[in-house]
């Protein structure tokens, strides 16, 4: 291994001979043995220009991970900002049977943007035009580097609304979220992703570009292909715009914070707002482990004794909030409410959320390792899972934190450890394993939010059956004959 | 096969007393690679690079640990591509202190080749004890008569090189600097104690009065008030290139300045001079704690004295101008946010709005805009539809180096809009 103080002996690198450089000292660093050919970088190069194409060492290490904090090199990095040279790209990959990993803001937590065969890293998050916002027709068109909540921002100043909000909306890309088919908070009410996208342009596997859906909200005129790209993590195509509808932007919102004594009584709590025909914006919860690890930094006090949080919150006119609420109280009474805050400042609803905001920088508390999963169970079996996650957790003896959207069943399962710890790393497979199970028995799904990539791709099996995963299989194989889109994802036999 | 934990980093200086890269191994790895520095990082959001982002940064951090990665070209452009200004670690869920290994990889660089000839200019120099002297004619910045007029050893030789300056506003270089304009010390009321003044490079050569202003109003209200002239340079433009025995010589300097009287706090008027004084100090081997303590915001410290009860007192005019604020990064990642504004909320003279993007960075960014001027500007675009639509005709803001590039931004977009520095409004009314 070459040591950093050799290697500052002879820092820079020819610029004539970057490519051989590079080579010779990743070889020698035993970074990798597979090296992008040298006439494949001259074609990347004239296709979207020599800035834009890299194989230095720095930039094969800052494209080589994801969210999932999983590291594999790539061999090159592009940089694309037109559907034409994505489309060349493809074709050209095809033709030298390079894979290709599609890239946002890299902040999924499956690992589809993960280059787990090498490569080319085609990075999308130029291609961040707003082209088009259609006020009679509520329609945005969009490039898929747009980030989520810049749409969001530009179509409110319009009295708009573009409704998936995740979490990482503040960086995570519009592109990003179709092939994730991102969810968040609001979804319990306005729905996914797939809910909003009207139409796309995509760049296929063997670089045709395709156009499906269109401006209308209907469109029956052969296969539905728009909602078979959402949600396929990069594996059938690079989306290249994005046709979104979009709401009337809600008048105004009401949140409020209930505390429960337990986890039944704020289950059963959200049973009786769903089964009173009350669908707020969001319902979420946090059970009591998540409650243990913010007690001390919430801004908003929460009582000793209490086991479970719901942060609801409705919107609509402002005349239709305080009914919508009174009837919620209403039919929550029942069980087992500690303490109510209903914020009646637009600061006291961003305290409310503070509290929720405050759980994910404090889980690092318990122990420094997190295995994040997003499962989602009927709404009704919200207590059962939950139940489930408590003995599992007792059983292993490991922290697992819940919190997430009880108004959905999308729970946000936390299972914390410390790696360091002798045998950790095996009982954290028999954790998760036993969370997919439980979840699949009661008629789940393993994964909500975040897709399969790489990180779930050993579990598919537990939710699919052989003949619906050959014929999701034999679609791959329609779109990518040569597998070189986003290899070994979703799928457990091919995935690495 | 080679154990990584017996890679070795090259020496740093024994006399340096900044940190190692080596240091920070521990902190690198609570980067938990999520993303969340893409929607807060200026560097990033100008270039959509990953190269840019802050996350990456600890990526290749990490890699030169481990011995993967070289002082490549690339890692020495991408490691350029950060203008320090914590915006990154003040939203980090983890408060991975990215500014920190930033500039430690950027010491690394200049212990293993050499300043970058931005740098050099400061390094011929070091140890120049030719500091403070009397300064001739105003001129432009942009004149070789700065050359003359400002130390080697200054911030503003490292963010203002003359071959930077093509088409950039700059304010002309003070007739006479903030140190030929005030005494060494001025005696106060005996109850009340002494307080030392920081002036840092801008305001003791381009905006005098901001420290004129200082050195009044903690006059009117009855300080003892301490200007060493034995101060220099914060050390923040020299940390930002990389010149780790430069900040470390800058910081004993400033010190031993301070330590010739007892003062009960040292206030600031630029932001940068007052993070890099505080927080950079204060992480430094040595003894700079008892300095770090003492360091305030003037913002922070005129609210700590009651100041804004006594502007409260005041009768609001009737011919208010239309003010709105810009948060440097350096205070906004200290959490300095409230004050700043308490106090322009309270002026008379001032009808306060909030802008959109208020903390936006303006793009300066130490030596950043002299490194990179088209990315400074491209930052600092961001910041003009939110000036403009604030309607203000004046922002103010409380950082030299931020009124600077707000000018030159405002001036790029054809607004009629001037930056101020928030004292000189309190100027204005606080006799």
């Amino acid at each position: 291994m070459v040591t950093l103080y050799e290697h500052a002996r002879n820092p820079f690198l020819d610029v004539q001979n970057a490519w051989q450089e590079a080579k010779s000292t990743a070889i020698e660093q035993g970074i990798t043995e597979i090296f992008m050919d040298e006439q494949v970088v001259k074609e990347l190069e004239e296709i979207v220009g020599a800035d834009n194409v890299s194989i230095a060492p720095a930039d094969r290490i800052t494209h080589s991970y994801d969210a999932t904090q999983k590291q594999h090199l790539p061999e090159a990095v592009v940089y694309a900002c037109t559907t034409e040279a994505v489309s060349r790209i493809m074709k050209l990959a095809n033709r030298e049977m390079i894979p290709v990993v599609p890239r946002g803001a890299g902040s999924g937590f499956s690992g589809g943007a993960l280059p787990i065969r090498g490569g080319i890293v085609l990075v999308l998050t130029r291609m961040d035009r707003i082209l088009e916002i259609d006020t009679d027709n509520l329609i945005a068109e969009v490039e898929p580097g747009v980030i989520t909540g810049e749409l969001q921002r530009q179509v409110e100043k319009l009295g708009l609304f573009y409704p998936p909000d995740p979490a990482s909306k503040e960086f995570s890309t519009l592109g990003g979220n179709v092939a994730e088919c991102a969810g968040g908070p609001r979804c319990v009410k306005y729905g996914v992703t797939k809910d909003y996208v009207l139409g796309l342009t995509v760049v296929m596997p063997t670089g045709e570009v395709i156009r499906t859906g269109g401006k209308t909200l209907k469109n029956v005129v052969g296969y539905d292909l728009t909602k078979l790209f959402v949600g396929s993590e990069g594996t059938l195509g690079i989306v290249t715009r994005i046709i979104l509808k979009l709401l009337p932007k809600p008048a105004a919102k009401k949140t409020m914070l209930v505390q429960f004594l337990t986890i039944e009584g704020a289950a059963q709590a959200v049973a009786a707002i769903i089964g009173a025909k009350i669908i707020p914006t969001t319902l979420e919860f946090m059970d009591a482990a998540t409650i243990g690890c913010i007690r001390g930094a919430s801004p908003i006090p929460l009582d000793d004794t209490c086991r479970a949080v719901l942060i609801i919150e409705v919107d609509g006119e402002p005349a239709t909030l305080d009914p919508q609420v009174e009837r919620i109280m209403g039919v929550i009474q029942p069980f087992g409410i500690l303490a109510v805050k209903i914020a009646a400042t637009p600061e006291e609803s961003e305290a409310i959320w503070q509290v929720r905001r405050s759980v994910s920088p404090s889980l690092r508390k318990v122990n420094p390792d997190k295995f994040n999963e997003d499962i989602v169970v009927p709404r009704s079996k919200v207590p059962d899972m939950i139940r489930a996650l408590e003995k599992i957790s007792a059983k292993y003896q490991v922290p697992i934190i819940n919190f997430g959207h009880a108004g959905d069943g999308n729970i946000h399962v936390n299972v914390m450890v410390d790696l360091r710890e002798h045998g950790m790393a095996e009982k954290v497979e028999l954790v998760l394993d036993e969370v997919f199970m439980t979840t699949v028995s009661l008629s789940g799904s393993i994964s909500g939010e975040h897709g399969i990539g790489t990180a779930k791709a050993k579990y598919l099996g537990m939710e699919l059956d052989a003949a619906t995963i050959a014929s999701m299989q034999r679609i791959k194989t329609a779109f990518d004959p040569n597998n070189i889109l986003n290899p070994g994802k979703i799928f457990p036999e091919t995935s690495a | 096969m080679t154990d990584r934990s017996e890679t070795t980093l090259p020496m740093a200086i024994v006399t340096n007393k900044n940190k190692s890269l080596r240091d920070y191994e521990k902190v690198i790895r609570e980067c938990v690679k999520c993303g969340v520095c893409q929607a807060h990082c200026p560097a990033y959001q100008a270039s959509k690079r990953e190269g840019a982002v802050a996350r990456s940064k600890v990526a290749l951090a990490a890699a030169l640990l481990a011995g993967e990665v070289g002082l490549e070209q690339r890692l020495t452009e991408d490691i350029g591509m950060c203008l320090m200004c914590g915006s990154c670690v003040a939203k980090c869920p983890n408060k991975v202190p990215t500014d920190e290994i930033v500039g430690a990889i950027r010491r690394e660089i200049t212990d293993n080749r050499g300043l970058s000839p931005l740098g050099k200019g400061v390094s011929t120099l070091l140890g120049s004890p030719a500091l403070m002297k009397t300064l001739g004619k105003g001129g432009a910045l942009v004149s070789p008569l700065m050359f003359k007029k400002v130390p080697e050893t200054s911030g503003l030789r490292l963010r203002f090189p003359y071959a930077a300056m093509k088409d950039r506003t700059l304010p002309k270089i003070a007739f006479r600097n903030f140190f030929d304009r005030v005494k060494e010390f001025y005696e106060g009321s005996p109850e009340k104690p002494v307080i030392g003044f920081f002036a840092g490079c801008s305001i003791t050569y381009l905006y005098p009065e901001i420290g004129e202003h200082m050195v009044d109003i903690l006059r009117r209200l009855g300080y003892s008030v301490f200007i060493p002239k034995g101060q220099r340079c914060c050390g923040i433009p020299a940390l930002s290139t990389g010149n780790g025995r430069l900040v470390a010589e800058l910081a004993e300097s400033n010190v031993a300045a301070f330590g010739k009287r007892q003062v009960s706090h040292i206030v600031t008027a630029c932001a940068s001079c007052n993070r890099g004084t505080k927080e950079y100090y204060a992480g430094m081997k040595g003894d700079f704690g008892d300095f770090a303590g003492k360091i305030v915001d003037f913002s922070v410290f005129l609210k700590n004295d009651g100041f804004l009860s006594r502007l409260a007192g005041m009768e609001k005019r009737p011919d208010r101008v239309r003010v709105t604020y810009h948060d440097p990064c350096h205070l906004k990642t200290q959490g300095i946010i409230k004050e700043p504004r308490e106090l322009l909320r309270a002026l008379p003279q001032v009808d306060f709005v909030e802008m959109a993007d208020a903390d936006a960075c303006c793009g300066l960014g130490g030596t950043f805009s002299a490194s990179h001027y088209e990315d400074s500007v491209r930052i600092g675009a961001r910041k003009v539809p939110g000036l403009k639509e604030s309607g203000a005709a004046l922002v103010a803001t409380a950082c030299p180096g931020c009124i600077m590039q707000l000018q030159d931004i405002v001036n790029r977009a054809g607004l009629k809009m001037k930056a101020v520095h928030i004292l000189e409004l309190l100027a204005q009314v606080a006799g």
